[in-house]
């Protein structure tokens, strides 16, 4: 993905270099007809289309806002309810996420959805020690969601 | 600046003190550690947050000045609230801080058996290479 990126404002600079204007309009204008470029030569590159990634990654960022916002809505009516009515826990999930860095920004988002908070991860990274507020109506609706978590996060990485 | 714009970010502001608020609440009224981080990683990070926001939005809009600090501050509350949460809860339960009485399950009491020894041995290695 790197790669593909540098090579992007190689042709960015290269479009600056025949056009012979200095400005950061044409440094863009370079940077777009790269993407062209490099859409058209995808096969032959490494890896997938790098700004495929790029679309996935601001996806999974409005899928952390939303997840924020929806999280304190239910934090809000957990705090403000006149009877406590929550069943905290600690429950385990496993994760087919690898490297680390996918597993801290899981963690991350999983921190900031409705209900759970992550605990602790095991040794060898596939299970993850969350803690929810409320075990009962949370374990199924908490599975899908870190179901589309865990995807969002391979759409970026893989 | 027109009349619109200064409600929409008096409204942001309000709603950024009211989550603190709130998350203060909770953080009396909630019975154990770590359902009080629940409340003070989730609300005060969004609270924070549409406060700079709504700061943000101010001085670029009626001063007409664009301050990067602002939104350096928000990504770096946005990124560090929820990591500090899961510090403070995962070294209370490694020093037996119990959970509140009605809590339903635990898994991470058979890790937690066997894993804080391990973990003083590798800070205990980590001193004596030092």
């Amino acid at each position: 993905m790197a790669f593909q990126i540098l090579i992007n404002v190689v042709i960015a600079f290269s479009w600056m270099f025949l056009k012979n204007q200095w400005t950061f309009p044409d440094f863009i204008i370079g940077y777009f007809w790269g993407l062209v470029i490099l859409f058209l030569m995808r096969k032959f590159l490494p890896g997938r289309f790098y700004f495929e990634r790029v679309l996935a990654a601001g996806r999974l960022f409005f899928l952390f806002l939303r997840e924020l916002v929806l999280a304190n809505v239910q934090v809000i009516r957990d705090i403000l309810r006149p009877k406590l009515k929550i069943e905290p826990g600690i429950f385990a999930m496993p994760t087919e996420l690898k490297s680390d860095w996918e597993i801290t920004l899981l963690s991350l988002l999983i921190t900031l959805t409705p209900g759970t908070l992550v605990m602790d991860v095991s040794d060898d990274n596939k299970i993850l020690y969350i803690h929810a507020m409320n075990i009962p109506d949370a374990d199924q609706a908490i599975a899908e969601i870190k179901n589309t978590f865990e995807k969002a996060i391979m759409e970026v990485t893989r | 600046m027109t009349e619109t714009i200064s409600i929409f970010i008096g409204v942001v502001v309000l709603l950024g003190s009211l989550l603190s608020l709130v998350t203060t609440i909770g953080l009396i009224r909630l019975p154990d550690v770590y359902t009080r981080s629940h409340a003070a990683s989730k609300s005060a990070t969004l609270g924070v947050l549409l406060i700079l926001v709504a700061a943000l939005l101010y001085f670029w809009l009626a001063d007409n000045y664009f301050s990067a600090r602002l939104v350096l501050g928000i990504v770096f509350v946005f990124i560090t609230a929820p990591v500090a949460g899961h510090l403070i809860s995962r070294a209370a339960y490694y020093t037996d801080v119990p959970l509140w009485e009605k809590s339903v399950k635990d898994d991470l009491k058979t890790k937690a058996r066997h894993e804080p020894k391990k973990e003083i041995e590798k800070r205990q290695k980590v001193h004596t290479e030092a």
